[in-house]
């Protein structure tokens, strides 16, 4: 490993907080060579990202502190080397990419600009850095290379603005590429594009690529070498296939076995009663049309799943059958009466029997309020459990039944992990005792571990209290474990829809044939097939 | 864009309108002209002579229509103390106003925007810390009590400068200074702010893995994000100097707007207060709509 272009050598970071030194990676070593990919693995917390941030210096030192450790490039150890030194390596031998490309590009500045930058910053002249930047813009695959240099990063799709990253990181031709969760913020298909444009620009290059990820999927289709991180250490390191088939640590066999779509699917009990009877509903935005007289039915006890991609209209019908946005036309009928139609009166009683339960906790908890707080304040609104004693009863219930403990009731959202928010959220709902709860992308932000954990909790809150839920989800695998029925939905209409099972095994519509092709599976002998199988079909 | 400003401009002119309806009645409250003016053993009938030749005699609603029609000639009526034109009056002491807020806003910003930047980028340095203090001082200090300061300093005890009045460039110094002042503590305030947060911006990050140097860093990248907040304070801010600095213009016995307002509302001459007020909403307007489209110009986001 002596001749490694870069290596990171038993590298210790820790971070001084206000709460205490946090040990972020704790001699972590890993290295990569030209031709290469190393994909870095790890939940949220895990310090994957500290080691490469530390690579590129975008450490703010304090509060971080390099502790112990080397990080040689070429044999020269960079933490040795001047500012200057390190900023002149920057972009043009190690460059990096980001997750969520619109607010990793700077929104006052044309793209164009942005990626001539990249070498005019190594003090290249501007002419060669247009003609180069064309010349890339294209390559990954953008129509138009002249009118997107003049355009602003707002102005591009999430998928498009992944690849002018992609496009402004390769200027220079660096030998590394770090990617920083480079597809977490993408769709499905739009995933499958870039790691497969990726994989072709890194064969065209021979550069070395840096992968840090949390999705195993991803690791099955694209690295040739993995490091497990866990707590801020390597706890495995070895190719996906040896650690996906002989994962010896208990953490990687808690992530493997945790990654959503191995259950068994469940079936729908037709005999139920009609809870929820959605009639062409439609909903549009100036000329856009989010919804396209869609029509759907829920049973008591079902759990149907929505899935889209983003744009397809699935949060649309989630808030307007919630009236927080009104429809256009058609007809929602809630136990029979029409939800769209309901006067303000009306729609309090039904306020409290449809619960929903959002993506991002942080967001959705109002951080000022007690865990309490949050829970009871359904109970003023509806005027439910006058007594103090008794509301105080209730809570440490819900608590219990949400997997938290009763004396959480005085603690404030901050004081709990992302998991342990969406189990408040999910309580919140439960208080009200309502008959539906629509998530939408309740599980995503969450580590895959976790998710495992929240979608075990909801599916036992169903078939104990007999909640039906309506899950809004672009994560196939999850949907698969959760789901009795699915729905997808492409461009403001339903093009599919059926029982799990169906859906899964034998997808008619192209599109949820595309869709599941794009769901990439951990396991890597299984994505190595679809890939051979996709070459044939494309030969 | 152009819809946008548009739209500022039809709203601007209805509050216009409310403003001079809200104004031409509230000043007829204060009491009557013909008291103030005349002599203290002027008769009734003298008293009577002067309502008649001002239009005062009319009922209210018959003087507003006519000061309604005379205004859609652009006649702002006559000044009664001076015997003028009322807006020739308020021109003359915007040429005194304007150059004063242009000179001392433009200082300010410069300094604030520099030095705000620059506490930022190294924040809880010493160079930070400075700044911290000096703006805060700035911003809390009462400015006519620093502009008495400042000329027992500087005009009584060293005698470099004048103590008031206006006719040499010299003049000008003490009441930019004194108007620099609080502004400056403030909008400093709000670029160091402003900075830190686009600093952590995840922009900040991909430049600096590009390699950019520190100085395009701040400048380049940071600054014209950050600039967005620190337009609508400084709008407010230089829209408070065109308002005339009241205080600061009289202790200096600088003839600008501010100065001409009060003795105007003191003599109850109600044309010009009128105008006066009327012409500094008009001047707050144009100003506003300047900020819209440097909005506009700085964040393409707002342009669509």
């Amino acid at each position: 490993m002596a001749d490694a272009l870069l290596e990171v050598r038993k590298l210790s970071i820790d971070f001084h907080t206000a709460r205490g030194t946090v040990h972020a990676v704790r001699n972590v070593s890993w290295s990569i060579n030209r031709g290469e990919t190393l994909a870095v693995l790890g939940e949220s917390g895990s310090g994957k990202s500290v080691s490469a941030s530390a690579v590129m210096n975008l450490l703010d030192i304090p509060p971080a502190q390099i502790v112990s450790g080397e990080i040689l490039f070429e044999g020269k150890d960079l933490l040795k080397a001047s500012q200057e030194e390190r900023r002149a390596l920057n972009g043009k031998r190690i460059a990096m990419i980001f997750q969520d490309p619109l607010s990793h590009l700077n929104p006052v500045y044309t793209v164009g600009w942005q990626i001539v930058e990249m070498m005019t910053a190594h003090g290249r002249p501007a002419d060669a850095a247009r003609a180069r930047a064309l010349e890339l813009i294209a390559r990954v695959g953008l129509p138009e290379p002249k009118q997107a240099m003049r355009k602003y990063p707002h102005q591009f799709s999430g998928g498009q603005r992944q690849r002018l990253m992609i496009a402004m990181a390769l200027m220079l031709k660096p030998d590394i590429l770090i990617a920083d969760e480079p597809t977490t913020a993408l769709d499905v298909t739009i995933q499958a594009d870039v790691l497969a444009l990726l994989k072709e620009l890194q064969a065209e290059t021979g550069m070395g690529l840096v992968l840090i990820t949390h999705d195993l999927g991803v690791v099955a289709e694209i690295a040739d070498r993995v490091v497990v991180m866990s707590q801020g250490e390597i706890v495995e390191a070895g190719t996906p296939r040896n650690i996906y088939h002989n994962a010896t640590h208990p953490y990687t066999r808690k992530l493997i076995a945790a990654a959503p779509g191995k259950g068994a699917v469940k079936h729908v009990d037709a005999a139920a009663p009609v809870l929820l009877d959605v009639q062409k509903l439609r909903k549009t935005y100036g000329g856009f049309t989010a919804l396209n007289d869609v029509s759907l039915i829920l049973h008591k006890g079902q759990s149907l799943a929505v899935v889209g991609e983003s744009g397809s209209g699935k949060s649309t019908l989630a808030k307007t059958l919630l009236r927080l946005e009104a429809a256009d036309s058609g007809a929602a009928l809630w136990k029979g009466c029409n939800l769209i139609a309901m006067s303000a009166r009306e729609l309090l009683g039904v306020r409290r029997e449809i619960q929903m339960v959002f993506q991002d906790p942080t967001q959705s908890l109002n951080p000022r309020m007690s865990v309490y707080d949050l829970i009871a304040e359904g109970w003023d609104i509806h005027r439910l459990i006058p007594d103090k004693v008794a509301r105080r009863r209730r809570v440490a219930e819900l608590l219990e039944q949400v997997g938290l403990l009763p004396e959480h009731a005085q603690r404030y959202p901050h004081q709990f992990s992302g998991g342990q928010r969406q189990r408040i959220a999910i309580a919140r709902a439960l208080a009200l005792e309502p008959d539906l709860i629509i998530c939408d992308e309740a599980v995503s932000a969450l580590d895959v571990s976790i998710q495992a954990q929240v979608i075990a909790l909801l599916d036992d809150l169903r078939k104990r209290l007999g909640i039906s839920f309506l899950f809004i989800a672009h994560d196939l695998g999850v949907v698969r474990d959760f789901a009795d029925t699915v729905v997808v939905m492409k461009s403001g209409e339903i093009v599919e829809r059926g029982p799990t099972s169906l859906i899964f095994d034998n997808p008619r519509h192209p599109y949820t044939q595309r869709l599941l092709a794009a769901n990439l599976d951990p396991d890597p002998d299984v994505q190595a097939q679809r890939r051979a199988a996709a070459g044939r079909a494309g030969a | 864009m152009t819809k946008m400003i548009g739209q500022r401009a039809i709203a601007s002119l209805l509050s216009l309108l409310g403003l001079m309806i809200l104004v031409f009645f509230l000043s007829r409250l204060t009491g009557d002209p013909a008291v103030l003016f005349l002599p203290i053993d002027a008769t009734e009938q003298m008293k009577e002579e002067f309502r008649a030749l001002h239009g005062l005699d009319r009922p209210i609603i018959e003087q507003f229509g006519a000061y309604v029609w005379d205004l859609l000639h652009l006649d702002f009526g006559d000044s009664l103390r001076k015997a003028r034109p009322a807006i020739d009056v308020v021109l003359e002491a915007y040429t005194w106003t304007l150059p004063l807020a242009l000179i001392t806003m433009a200082l300010v910003m410069v300094a604030a925007i520099v030095l705000g930047a620059l506490a930022a980028f190294k924040v809880g340095g010493f160079f930070d810390r400075l700044v911290s203090i000096v703006s805060l001082v700035g911003a809390s200090a009462p400015d006519f009590w620093i502009a008495i300061v400042a000329i027992v300093i500087f005009s009584i005890n060293f005698g470099w400068l004048p103590t008031s009045g206006v006719g040499t460039p010299l003049h000008w110094v003490l009441p930019i200074a004194v108007l620099f002042i609080r502004p400056f503590g403030l909008i400093v305030q709000v670029v160091r702010g402003s900075m830190l947060s686009a600093l952590g911006a995840a922009y900040v990050k991909t430049a600096r893995a590009k390699g950019v140097k520190n100085r395009p860093l701040i400048f380049v990248h940071t600054l014209r994000n950050a600039m967005l907040p620190v337009i609508t304070v400084m709008g407010d801010q230089a829209a408070a100097l065109l308002n005339g600095a009241v205080i600061v213009e009289t202790i200096f016995g600088f003839p600008g707007i501010g100065k001409l307002m009060i003795d105007s509302i003191l003599q109850r001459d109600f044309n010009v207060v009128l105008t006066a007020i009327m012409v500094t909403a008009i001047a707050i307007f144009i100003m506003n709509i300047l900020i819209d489209i440097a909005y506009g110009v700085l964040d393409p986001r707002i342009r669509q």
